[in-house]
């Protein structure tokens, strides 16, 4: 639309202005660029509002009132955090590796942003169309660890120590799950581009009635969404998972070196995982930007607007769950992760690819 | 084809400056006051002794050897999940045979209690 127009202005001006070897790629950088910061941006502000959202709702479960000094209704609180850690001392360790101790927070943030790349947004709405989405997801969400092991090694200090090995063996038994999930979100989609998964789950008996939400991948492949979303929920080391920071134990674990901004870098790549991990799950199994009923006043909210809404909901259980559930033990997570969690996910990978080897396929 | 991947190249070039910003920002801000104790590693009020990397756990280098199995193991049923609609009865059982063997596996490192914290 109009969109369009201004764009297509842009990529004439940029090729009358460079040349047609220099114009259309700057314009190619112009315009990703610009995407890049309009996906940035607003993600930085919800992780901000997040923090505020998580204290305000758990405040709100257990009969209190959370921040409400900042600004009307608490409103400013994330912004006095964020500048208060700003001004505060960045230490760095007598023992510590310097560089590596640097390095770590950096390498926290970066996947969990960079993840976003491949996300769909809207119908036709994404950065970066590639078919290997999948895949890069999957590498991407892999890479966090690297920062919280980089971080405990570098700090030289017992308890980073113990956190980050603790988060490591965690993170990675999760990582076999979620993966295994996902294999099955790939057979019946068959395609790792994650446009087409959505797509994939518009069609079929229910949707063709305009019936959507029974058509997504929740229903058929329940076990592989419980499996997925409680992987998410360990991966991202949030409670009941959290011994890798267990303030009552290892008093925040890889952490608890860090100071003022490469300490808030750790908070902003944890909730920034929270959400992407929501929105993955809503793309997977919840039909990302789709309406749950195909009429009228159902797609009066736009497709966007869908994706907020479930990607809300599903934070939104991050917290509640944080609220309600003590922390496991190490060893309870372990046997959930590996004896539970592997031979479910391997079992439903023969189970749904034996069903699409019936007549009664609903896959096709 | 590769010019695809070109945003998600200046995505991560993004992500990285998201964290160095911040890092050089608080730095410049910030005060700086290093002081012995401060920087010393904190234990709980404790004088720090022994060395911080410390002798650990041998499971922890077992899930991560099993980890890597595992992993490699998602990493062949990825293509083979890609394509399951099209390849049939024959690409299914085949894969099955495949799984079967490492099951074989999965349950010989159980029974030997290498899943086991207690």
């Amino acid at each position: 639309m109009n969109v369009t127009a201004l764009l297509d202005t842009l990529l004439a001006f940029s090729e009358s202005k460079l040349g047609p070897l220099w114009g259309p790629a700057t314009y190619e950088l112009v315009t990703s660029a610009v995407f890049i910061v309009l996906i940035v941006a607003p993600l930085m502000l919800c992780v901000a509002y997040l923090t505020l959202w998580e204290r305000k709702l758990i405040g709100w479960m257990q009969i209190r009132i959370g921040p409400n000094r900042v600004g009307p209704l608490g409103l400013l609180q994330p912004i006095a955090d964020g500048v208060k850690l700003l001004f505060k001392e960045v230490i760095l360790p007598t023992n510590a590796n310097k560089a590596l101790y640097i390095l770590a927070p950096m390498l926290g943030i970066m996947p969990a942003l960079a993840a976003w790349a491949v996300v769909p947004f809207a119908p036709e709405v994404v950065l970066a169309d590639i078919n290997a989405g999948l895949l890069y997801v999957i590498a991407l969400t892999s890479f966090g660890v690297y920062g919280v092991i980089i971080a405990g090694w570098a700090s030289n200090s017992k308890y980073a120590f113990l956190g980050a090995m603790r988060s490591a063996a965690q993170m990675v038994s999760y990582e076999l799950g979620m993966g295994f999930a996902l294999v099955v979100v790939l057979m019946v989609s068959g395609s790792l581009n994650l446009s087409d998964i959505v797509n994939a789950q518009g069609r079929g008996l229910f949707a063709s009635k305009g019936l959507h939400f029974l058509s997504w991948n929740w229903l058929p492949l329940a076990p592989m969404l419980l499996v997925y979303f409680i992987s998410g929920v360990a991966e991202t080391n949030r409670a009941p998972f959290d011994v890798v920071e267990g303030e009552s134990e290892i008093v925040a674990g890889h952490m608890i070196e860090y100071s003022g901004m490469t300490f808030a870098l750790f908070f902003l790549a944890e909730y920034a995982n929270m959400i992407l991990i929501s929105t993955l799950t809503a793309v997977m199994f919840f039909g990302g930007w789709q309406a749950p009923i195909d009429s009228a006043l159902f797609n009066l909210l736009p497709p966007f607007g869908w994706l907020l809404a479930k990607v809300f909901v599903i934070v939104s259980l991050f917290l509640w769950i944080r609220a309600t559930f003590p922390r496991y033990r190490y060893d309870q997570i372990m046997r959930l992760g590996w004896k539970i969690f592997i031979p479910l996910t391997l079992v439903w990978i023969v189970f749904v690819g034996a069903w699409m080897q019936t007549p009664w396929n609903i896959w096709k | 084809m590769l010019a695809e991947y070109f945003p998600i190249l200046l995505f991560i070039l993004v992500g990285l400056a998201v964290g160095v910003i911040p890092v050089v920002l608080g730095a410049l801000l910030g005060p700086h006051r290093p002081d012995p104790e401060k920087n010393s590693p904190y234990e709980c009020g404790f004088e720090a002794f022994e060395d911080a990397r410390m002798k650990f756990d041998v499971r922890y280098y077992l899930v991560a050897i099993l980890f890597i199995l595992f992993d490699l193991e998602i990493a062949f049923l990825f293509p083979w999940a890609a394509v399951l609609g099209e390849i049939g009865l024959f690409g299914f059982v085949s894969m099955m045979v495949f799984l079967a063997i490492l099951v074989v596996g999965f349950v010989y490192e159980w029974k030997k209690g290498a899943l086991e914290w207690e």
